[in-house]
């Protein structure tokens, strides 16, 4: 936790690492262990949700519209409503509704709703006929989701990652309201409530370069796994 | 061997059951290509994914080799087709893996290791002509490299019948022609038996070697490319028949549409009729061409006589079959010719029996 009673004055420049740093690292531990457990439980799921929707794999129209009603719930809330409103549950897991931990519970929450989305519509793109291929040469249903649905998506998947991971920064810093630090949560306590323009700009300057860093990224994984984009330019 | 016995798909229950196949028998002996055409919604695509399994029969059976296949429970069903291969429309390959891993495709799921497929695929790259490009990325390949790639696939596993759905559709005439020369030499090489689903009679006169027509779930009418092809009564054999325009006809003569009706035409029957006839013979418009080594087709004649009779001794006598056509010269069939394209030549085929000119022969 970064934030400190301060007197009524910007914090010195040679001051601004000191408060910066520690945040960006909280940032960045709260987006990545939100991201693992999104990636781990929303892939899945994403699949899941494609195949058991009519016309794939497991048909299951009904189980199909559940899920597909719980995800849109979850999709629904702003974030600052949906935190608030499962404290209890979030309490009930990590024992605590203060910091890093609780922030974690309604961040991976609302990011697995999100990503099954972007799995879901990913999985969609890909033409059926593949999927016929691939049953045809006698592929399991396992098989067929990881070697054809799956493969075929990665690219798209990634694409949707990369925006997914921008709005898990953005989620961190409205977590940071109850106690999960982080760089928003500087940007919120010092350059808006204390009217500090210095950590306002340095942390402006901060996000923006690691959003635009995070969509590079992604748009060069995009790139190496779609070979037609790989190969085209060299 | 693939026989399909008493064959019945129906979608959906009571009163919205559409039935899409109607206790269809259907036999393709050993080393055999048969095509099955039809009109869109005849069935063609359900009954494709009957043969391959990948739809279960309501009723009836797909058996292969004596084997009864459509009724194994789901892991066997799996197993089983691996014994099909099937070769789909050439955009049918995994975007992200080149042809080579394509091919590896089936080998993969069957669990063959790295070095085997290697050299399965190795084998199956070389059989295609396809031996340079098996690091190339779908997107690399032209359409007809794609549907070679395609085939290799569907003849990783060895499988004994090869599906080929409308594996030729979208390709242009020169791929086509050679996509399908491949498939006839890949059947001679292999004894496979090939089950050609196709709308495109063009391709039909090229590929196959017996020709069963699919209407409203049935097979309405089948018989070997060479029989349908000289019969003028088949009305399948009349709509595998090429037709373009013909010339109009000049004054004073009547136009005939004539069909070689017979494996034993004369080349010189134009002139053979003339002299019978005493009359001229305008040629209006023709196509012939020599399929399995019998020359087949049809021509549109102007012939300066009203002796219908007497026209069509003269044609049998040279194994011919021919009805007089009074309409406009670019009439009907012209403009059902055009509709030919979308429909796979059944409209123009039903729109052309007029039974009143048939029994003006008879």
């Amino acid at each position: 936790m970064s934030a400190v009673i301060l007197p009524r004055a910007d914090v010195p420049l040679a001051d601004l690492p000191a408060l910066l740093l520690p945040a960006y690292g909280e940032t960045v531990t709260m987006v990545g262990i939100v991201m693992v457990v999104v990636l781990v439980v929303g892939t899945p799921l994403g699949v899941l949700l494609h195949n058991v929707a009519p016309g794939g794999l497991y048909e299951r129209p009904a189980l199909h519209a559940v899920l597909s009603w719980i995800i849109s719930i979850g999709r629904s809330l702003p974030f600052l409503i949906l935190m608030a409103a499962i404290v209890p549950f979030t309490r009930f897991i990590t024992g605590t509704n203060i910091g890093i931990a609780a922030a974690v519970v309604p961040m991976s929450l609302a990011g697995i709703a999100f990503f099954t989305r972007i799995v879901e519509n990913a999985l969609r793109s890909v033409p059926p006929s593949i999927v016929q291929v691939a049953r045809a040469a006698g592929g399991s249903n396992l098989q067929i989701m990881r070697s054809a649905q799956f493969s075929e998506a990665i690219p798209a998947v990634i694409g949707g990652l990369t925006i997914q991971v921008i709005a898990m920064i953005e989620y961190s810093a409205i977590a940071g309201t109850i106690g999960a630090g982080g760089i928003g949560y500087v940007a919120v306590t010092y350059g808006y409530q204390r009217f500090d323009n210095t950590v306002m700009l340095a942390t402006i300057v901060i996000l923006v370069v690691t959003v635009a860093v995070v969509q590079i990224a992604g748009d060069r994984l995009v790139r190496l796994t779609t070979p037609q984009k790989r190969l085209q330019h060299t | 061997m693939i026989t399909l016995r008493q064959l019945t798909k129906t979608y959906g229950r009571g009163g919205t059951a559409v039935t899409v196949l109607d206790r269809l028998d259907f036999e393709v002996p050993t080393g055999r290509i048969a095509a099955v055409v039809g009109p869109s919604g005849a069935g063609k695509s359900t009954l494709a994914q009957c043969i391959n399994l990948l739809e279960r029969p309501t009723s009836g059976s797909v058996v292969v080799n004596g084997e009864e296949l459509s009724g194994l429970p789901e892991k066997r069903l799996r197993e089983a087709r691996r014994r099909i291969g099937t070769v789909f429309q050439s955009s049918s390959l995994l975007s992200r893996r080149t042809a080579a891993e394509n091919i590896a495709l089936p080998l993969e799921y069957l669990g063959v290791t790295p070095n085997e497929a290697r050299a399965r695929v190795a084998e199956l790259l070389d059989r295609v002509g396809l031996a340079d490009k098996a690091g190339h990325y779908p997107f690399q390949l032209s359409g007809g490299q794609a549907q070679r790639v395609g085939i290799a696939r569907a003849l990783a596993l060895r499988p004994s019948i090869l599906l080929a759905d409308e594996a030729t559709s979208g390709l242009d005439p020169d791929t086509t022609r050679s996509v399908v020369g491949l498939i006839r030499q890949l059947r001679d090489d292999l004894d496979l038996t090939v089950v050609f689903i196709t709308h495109e009679m063009d391709t039909v006169r090229q590929v196959a070697d017996t020709v069963a027509r699919l209407d409203h779930g049935r097979i309405v009418e089948q018989g070997t490319l060479v029989e349908l092809l000289t019969s003028h009564e088949s009305q399948l054999g009349r709509s595998l028949q090429p037709r373009r325009g013909h010339a109009g006809p000049e004054a004073g003569t009547r136009t005939w549409f004539v069909t070689y009706d017979s494996t034993v035409v004369p080349g010189d029957w134009i002139q053979r009729v003339t002299a019978d006839l005493g009359t001229a013979v305008h040629l209006l418009g023709a196509s012939v061409e020599t399929v399995h080594g019998v020359n087949t087709g049809s021509a549109t004649l102007g012939i300066g006589t009203d002796d219908d009779a007497r026209v069509a001794a003269a044609l049998a006598r040279c194994g011919l079959s021919g009805t007089p056509d009074d309409g406009p010269p670019l009439g009907p069939r012209a403009s059902l010719g055009s509709a030919d394209a979308v429909s796979g030549g059944f409209l123009a085929g039903a729109g052309r029996v007029r039974t009143g000119t048939l029994e003006d022969v008879a």
